[in-house]
């Protein structure tokens, strides 16, 4: 090949790495998505493995198990009905509070399983996809959590995948609540992505505390629900150790989160 | 065959990057994730033409962008690039020697990722780095090295599955021939 040809390519090569990094911000996002979509048939191939390791798995647990799983569920379903019966009596409560107080009642989730695809192959940030989209009724921005507590947020739906940002990704701030050991409001803050680095998973860095009442190692972590994106109240994690910074006058610290972010399978998206 | 390799190559690359996004064994094991693009580079610009070079540089690194949280077409240039070089100079390399692709496959695994990260930086993104990208950068070093030998033994395997094999010389030689009986 000669030397003219080789530089045409690269030249060229350059020109559409130029362009593709100019696009516009939709416009990337469904060039992302259609690109994506060339990975639909290796999603149903690992969709269908997954299925029949787990049917093969379901062939080769005992009997005896299986009866003793159905009693340990029966008796945890009636735990958790009669702590339903409890919360709505609450929540009716609640509703009514409002309205004499003439406040937008919150309304409740409406939560949809999904589960995790793909983790993000470049190590430098947090993320993943889910088999969850646009069609099931997923939007850009809708909240992620597990029964532990808040993962991320939805960034891009697609038609059947949506991709997550996962807390401590450098893209997703969350502002929260540092709730005192009474469950009163202590002190709010910005969870930021993690100073600790990549392979602490489970950490990530809480700034902009006021240094006058300060927050305590142990104290728990809610979301403030302010910017809404999130609903105020999800729990994220444990306040571990503060520092203060500018002479006092403010505080940062660390979060550890309740989800375990290492091993998500399968997670919660609250739909709008 | 030529253009039965250069879909091989860009078979592997979509099922890398797929398996790269899916296998959590690895990750969860040593806390980083292989990467299987670069060893495919190598092997593509020390036996393929600069055009294969350029598709998988560009198909490669749009299907990892598309997966990943990196801004799209951020992997193309880096990719294409130590191609671009190795294809260069491929004829002072020894290619079929273990060593030097164990050695390419180190160097283009460990500048694949610091090139990513350079254009990253320079885009004004701020990725997530710390101590612990220094042992996820080596593990992806190591990962190119380990995987370049692989890749021509997999590529030397499917070709000799596919191409006729080559006629053996006969090791009979006339004017050795021993004529028996009288003459």
């Amino acid at each position: 090949m000669s030397k003219k040809s080789q530089y045409i390519i690269l030249v060229l090569v350059v020109l559409l790495v130029v362009v593709l990094l100019n696009l516009p911000a939709q416009t990337a996002g469904r060039l992302r998505l259609a690109v994506g979509g060339l990975f639909v048939p290796l999603f149903g191939l690992a969709a269908s493995t997954h299925e029949a390791v787990a049917k093969g798995g379901d062939s080769l647990v005992s009997r005896r198990e299986l009866l003793r799983e159905i009693q340990d569920l029966r008796a945890s379903n009636q735990v958790l009905t009669l702590h339903l019966q409890q919360t709505t009596a609450v929540w009716r409560e609640n509703d009514r509070l409002h309205l004499m107080l003439n406040t937008p009642p919150q309304k409740p989730w409406r939560l949809r399983m999904a589960r995790v695809i793909v983790r993000d192959p470049a190590f430098w940030w947090r993320s993943v996809w889910i088999d969850l989209g646009s069609r099931d009724g997923v939007r850009a921005n809708c909240a992620v959590l597990t029964a532990d507590g808040l993962v991320g947020k939805v960034q891009i739906a697609g038609e059947t995948r949506s991709q997550v940002l996962l807390l401590g990704d450098p893209g997703l701030r969350v502002s929260v609540n540092v709730l005192a050991a009474t469950g009163a409001v202590n002190q709010s803050g910005i969870l930021m992505s993690s100073s600790s680095g990549p392979r602490e998973n489970n950490l990530v860095d809480l700034e902009y505390l006021s240094g006058a009442n300060a927050a305590h190692p142990g104290d728990r972590v809610v979301t403030s629900g302010v910017g809404e994106v999130f609903t105020n109240g999800i729990p994220v994690g444990q306040v571990v150790d503060l520092a203060p910074r500018d002479n006092g006058l403010s505080v940062e610290g660390r979060v550890r989160l309740f989800a375990n972010m290492g091993a998500l399978e399968e997670v919660w998206v609250i739909l709008p | 065959m030529s253009c039965l390799n250069t879909i091989f190559v860009l078979a592997l690359a979509y099922a890398g990057v797929f398996l790269e996004g899916t296998l959590g064994g690895f990750r969860s094991l040593l806390g980083a994730q292989f990467s299987l693009l670069p060893a495919l580079m190598v092997y593509t610009s020390l036996t393929r033409g600069i055009g294969a070079v350029a598709l998988l540089a560009v198909c490669g690194g749009l299907w990892l962008d598309c997966l990943s949280a990196n801004p799209l077409g951020v992997s193309v240039l880096p990719l294409f690039l130590i191609g671009f070089l190795i294809w260069r100079k491929r004829g002072l390399l020894l290619r079929e020697q273990a060593f030097a692709q164990v050695a390419l496959g180190l160097a283009a695994g460990a500048l694949f990722p610091l090139g990513t990260l350079f254009l990253l930086l320079n885009l004004g993104g701020s990725p997530l780095l710390g101590w612990g990208s220094l042992w996820q950068w080596a593990v992806a070093a190591l990962s190119g090295g380990l995987l370049t030998p692989c890749c021509f033994l997999l590529f030397e395997r499917a070709r000799r599955a596919f191409e006729y094999p080559a006629l053996q010389q006969s090791s009979f030689r006339p004017d050795r021939e021993i004529k028996r009986g009288r003459r």
